[in-house]
């Protein structure tokens, strides 16, 4: 029974990816347990997630990438029609409408989006792929707009930053002419003064505070330089695991979620560092590899995609942990603390493995 | 469309697919050299800025400041010490709203403008990292109130602090002195000291009087405390502690009593008085009037109030006793007789009769003495005893004015005396250099007819005043004189007290010296310009009146104090000791715009004497009628 489960178990599973994804995680528990005070129930609610999350990633590669194709559109409608559901009937907290609640559990819909709406963009622009003009590219993007938009009005500019990133990575896989690129670059710039006057005042700040921290060190500028300290204090070997006294005696922000960063470049120190940033490398270049594998362009933009995205959670996280990019509400994928957000990066991880392991078996229909 | 055509196409959009990925990589790869670049920014070139800061983020020092030393008198009466207030603080980098929160407050604590106004004040002068009181001495319900609403109120709590205390208010205040909240200039000193360790956490110091000039020692060591904190600045655990060591306890040599006897006997009258025993150069009492209440300056003084003070006519913030300059007038006489006895220019029975007035030989000048016909003949004791202008006019012709600024310069006249006290003034000994170098104007005979009865240029402190006499009681041996009589080390409880400090020996003949003081002996005796004050007393006093003119009479012109504006009436002046064989007592008074010096300063030495030496408080009815104003002339 065992011998005949077993393949069946790892029949669609990258052992390379999911190695590096697994030692990612141990590394992550290890952090968590340190960075939650020595919370040992943080830290089984975490695996409890990634337990969760283990078992979604099995389930989604096993599914066949022809069945994201065919459902693409119905699961980005159902979950633009939930972030609107968000707009009227969602459940504050902090000053953000995020939440939605469906009786039986709640939910944020905008994580749901953050994998529909690749797959909804990877689709129309496969669908489109010998006839597409540039009429095409402006209707992909409203894919990806119309949710960015509802999304930052909840508000909540990293997710929607990051949904739009994930959006541009789509347009320009899929051949985006570089002259929309350059123009949209220009446009985006000519834009900023808008933009600017529609964020939010902590938004604003935040910006400002990462021209010149100093300015208010106890005010917004207070997680930048904490973490500063943190990361800068670690040295080159680290204060040692469970010894970094930054983040044991609660001067860094968020250290569980956002800033888990800090606390780990505090206690392992550059070289922790180096180390942990190869293993991240690792899984993207995986995806990359796995992208430039597959078989069709749906395949192609959605395992890119989700490499891409994972790097850009990547780079905006520790770059904003280190202070050289505004503070925005990033988690660190597979290390910091937060059910959601692991559970959809496992997902995600099932849709490259599937689109891997189905590789040869996918038609050029 | 064909087969070919379709694989054509997927071959490009692959192709593309891939050349797009290739740029992706390599931004990637950019990201992350970006990234591996900060990290070595932070840990390997920044490591040790980093390291530091985190140390400091997790250790703070707190400063256990130490109480300040008390100041008593000599009987062990406290003149300043501490008491715990509740106080309620801001600290403003943690207020969101200061206003608000300001606001808010006024419901539950009474705040005064003068409150807020201090606040502002001190708002302005510290970090937003200090904790600044909004309130001191908070009431029992005020703090109960608080207390109870509390949780309102982020970055406001209540702090108990020690404040500085002078039981006796007013009294004594030019003495004690004061201390007053931290400020720039005091700052520059601490640093100058190298006193900052040790400053911090203080927030006032002294500055006047006991409290300025013996600041070392009554500052006491700060203990430190060093403390792991967490980001919210609760402290975790004390990683060590030294404790803090309390100033020194300084005993003063004033008798508080006598000062309270001085102060009251001044009544509404302004001047100084210095009492001291010459034997050991103890100052037993240091009146300056008006004074002040040195506790308004505890914690920062108001700003209306320090300008009520500092803008007063009657300038309450001089301190006269050493700040104080006046003409010795004819309390100088007893000293130029003793100049003109050593330098041989009079001895006895050398006697003069006088026609009541001194003509200047080659000029005719005349110059009146006080009583209009003269007093007959007069010898050198008479002459001090009726203080005789007319005696004392030839007297300093003869002798000149280089001999007689060089003999009173032996007295400390034109120095300063150095007593424990910062910003004493030297007061002002005119010779012809000196006259020559500051107006470049020759020395007139005339100047020195007028020196020689301590009237024109000379300026003297009541200072330097009563150790001149204190010079004479204790037959020629000058002490340096002292506020204090010892200091108790509170951390060894070792007591330090003070030699006697022989300043200077003036080698008097016995005779001459004994000669000057028969006349101020006889000053108090029938017949006397201060007869009244003798009169009665058990003891015998030696003294010398004086008065200072304020404003020069013309020629012909009458001094009429009850046509004059008060301010301009004559200055009062009355040295003294006692008892006359064996003095334990030297005093030296002015009142200002008192008239004569009998009538006004002399009643009030009476009282200091009576007290000091009989133990015997006098009750001011009866010394009134002792003094009778009448009975009394100008000398």
């Amino acid at each position: 029974m065992l011998e005949r489960l077993f393949p069946r178990l790892q029949k669609n599973i990258d052992p390379m990816l999911m190695i590096f994804i697994s030692s990612t995680l141990v590394v992550g528990l290890f952090t968590l347990y340190s960075a939650s005070g020595r919370n040992i129930i943080l830290v089984l609610n975490q695996l409890f997630y990634i337990g969760l999350g283990f078992i979604l990633l099995w389930v989604t590669a096993g599914i066949h990438p022809k069945y994201y194709e065919k459902f693409a559109l119905p699961i980005y409608i159902i979950g633009l029609l939930l972030l609107v559901g968000v707009m009227f009937f969602g459940q504050s907290s902090h000053g953000a409408k995020r939440w939605l609640n469906l009786g039986l559990f709640k939910m944020q819909p905008s994580e749901i989006m953050r994998i529909a709406v690749p797959i909804a963009m990877a689709w129309y622009l496969s669908k489109r792929e010998n006839k597409r003009h540039a009429i095409d590219y402006v209707i992909a993007s409203l894919f990806f707009i119309l949710p960015v938009i509802l999304i930052i009005n909840q508000p909540d500019l990293g997710t929607g930053l990051l949904i739009a990133a994930s959006g541009f990575y789509i347009l320009f896989l899929a051949g985006l002419n570089w002259k929309f690129i350059v123009g949209g670059i220009v446009g985006l710039f000519s834009l900023t003064p808008i933009i600017w006057t529609h964020l939010h005042d902590y938004q604003k700040n935040r910006l400002l505070i990462l021209l010149d921290s100093s300015q208010d060190p106890l005010g917004s500028g207070y997680h930048t330089i904490q973490s500063s300290i943190a990361m800068g204090s670690g040295g080159l070997i680290g204060k040692g695991w469970l010894n970094g006294t930054q983040g044991q005696l609660d001067f860094l922000p968020e250290q569980t979620t956002d800033f888990i960063f800090a606390v780990f470049s505090e206690e392992f120190g550059l070289l922790g560092n180096l180390l942990l940033l190869g293993l991240f490398a690792f899984i993207i270049g995986r995806s990359l590899v796995i992208a430039s594998q597959a078989k069709n362009t749906f395949t192609r933009l959605l395992a890119a995609n989700i490499g891409l995205t994972f790097f850009t959670y990547i780079f905006i996280n520790i770059a904003m942990v280190s202070g050289i990019m505004p503070v925005v509400g990033v988690p660190l994928p597979l290390i910091s603390f937060g059910g959601t957000s692991m559970t959809i990066i496992l997902i995600s991880f099932g849709i490259l493995m599937s689109v891997h392991s189905h590789k040869e078996l996918v038609g050029s229909s | 469309m064909s087969y070919s055509k379709n694989s054509q196409n997927i071959y490009k959009s692959r192709y593309l697919f891939k050349q797009r990925l290739a740029i992706i990589t390599a931004l990637i790869s950019v990201a992350f050299l970006a990234i591996i670049g900060r990290f070595f920014y932070l840990q390997i070139f920044k490591y040790d800025f980093y390291k530091d800061l985190s140390e400091n983020n997790r250790i703070v020092v707190i400063p256990n400041v130490p109480n300040r030393g008390l100041i008593l008198d000599r009987n062990g009466i406290i003149m300043a010490d501490n008491y715990f207030v509740y106080s309620l603080e801001i600290t403003p980098s943690k207020v969101a709203n200061l206003n608000k929160t300001i606001n808010n407050l006024k419901p539950i604590v009474e705040l005064s403008a003068s409150d807020l106004k201090q606040f502002r004040k001190i708002l302005k002068e510290s970090s937003s990292l200090d904790s600044i009181p909004i309130k001191t001495r908070l009431s029992e319900t005020e703090s109960a109130r608080f207390a109870a609403n509390k949780l309102r109120f982020e970055g406001v709590e209540i702090r108990s602090r020690l404040f500085r205390r002078y039981p006796k208010g007013a009294f004594a205040s030019h003495l004690v002195g004061h201390i007053n909240r931290i400020n720039e200039e005091d700052k520059e000193a601490i640093k100058k000291l190298g006193w900052q360790q040790n400053y911090k956490g203080t927030d006032s110091i002294g500055k006047l009087g006991i409290e300025k000039y013996y600041e070392a020692k009554l500052h006491g060591i700060t203990g430190f405390q060093k403390v792991e904190i967490d980001a919210n600045g609760n402290s975790v655990r004390i990683l060590n502690s030294t404790p803090s060591i309390e100033g020194d306890t300084i005993t003063l040599s004033i008798d508080s009593n006598l000062q309270e006897i001085a102060e009251n006997a001044f009544n509404k009258y302004r001047g100084a008085l210095v009492a001291l025993n010459p034997k050991n150069g103890e100052v037993l009492a240091f009146v300056s009037r008006p004074n002040f209440d040195p506790n308004q300056f505890v914690g920062g003084i108001d700003v209306d109030e320090w300008k009520l003070l500092n803008e007063s006519l009657d300038k309450p913030m001089l301190n006269r006793a050493i700040n104080g300059l006046y003409p010795p007038g004819s309390t100088i006489k007893p000293f130029v007789a003793l100049a003109a006895l050593e330098n041989d220019i009079r001895k006895p029975p050398f006697n003069i009769k006088d026609p009541g007035f001194f003509t200047l030989p080659n000029s005719g000048h005349t110059y009146k003495d006080w009583k209009p016909y003269g007093h007959g003949i007069v010898d050198m004791v008479m002459a001090i005893t009726i203080s005789c202008d007319t005696f004392f006019y030839g007297l300093g012709i003869e002798l000149g004015i280089n001999k007689l600024s060089e003999f009173l310069s032996r007295f400390g006249f034109g120095e300063a005396t150095h007593i424990d006290m910062f910003g004493e003034n030297a007061g002002l000994l005119p010779s012809p250099e000196w006259k020559q170098k500051r107006f470049k104007q020759p020395w007139y005979l005339g100047e020195t007819v007028i020196t020689s009865i301590g009237q024109g240029y000379m300026l003297v402190t009541p200072m330097q005043l009563a150790q001149a006499v204190a010079t004479i009681a204790n037959g020629g041996l000058t002490i340096q004189p002292r506020l204090i009589q010892s200091i108790k080390n509170s951390q060894t409880g070792k007591i330090e007290t003070f030699k006697n400090k022989i300043i200077r020996e003036l080698h008097f003949k016995p005779e001459n010296l004994a000669l000057v003081k028969e006349g101020m002996m006889n000053v108090t005796q029938p017949g006397g310009t201060a007869a009244s004050i003798g009169a009665g007393a058990v003891y015998k006093m030696a003294a010398k009146t004086g008065t200072a003119q304020v404003v020069e009479m013309k020629r012909n012109q009458k001094y009429n104090p009850n046509r004059m504006n008060e301010r301009h009436r004559d200055h009062a002046l009355f040295i003294a000791y006692a008892p006359a064989e064996d003095p334990t007592i030297a005093i030296a008074i002015i009142v200002e715009n008192g008239g004569h010096g009998g009538s006004t300063a002399g009643p009030i030495a009476r009282k200091l004497m009576d007290y000091h030496l009989l133990k015997k408080i006098a009750l001011s009815k009866e010394d009134n009628k002792a003094a009778p104003l009448e009975s009394e002339h100008h000398d």
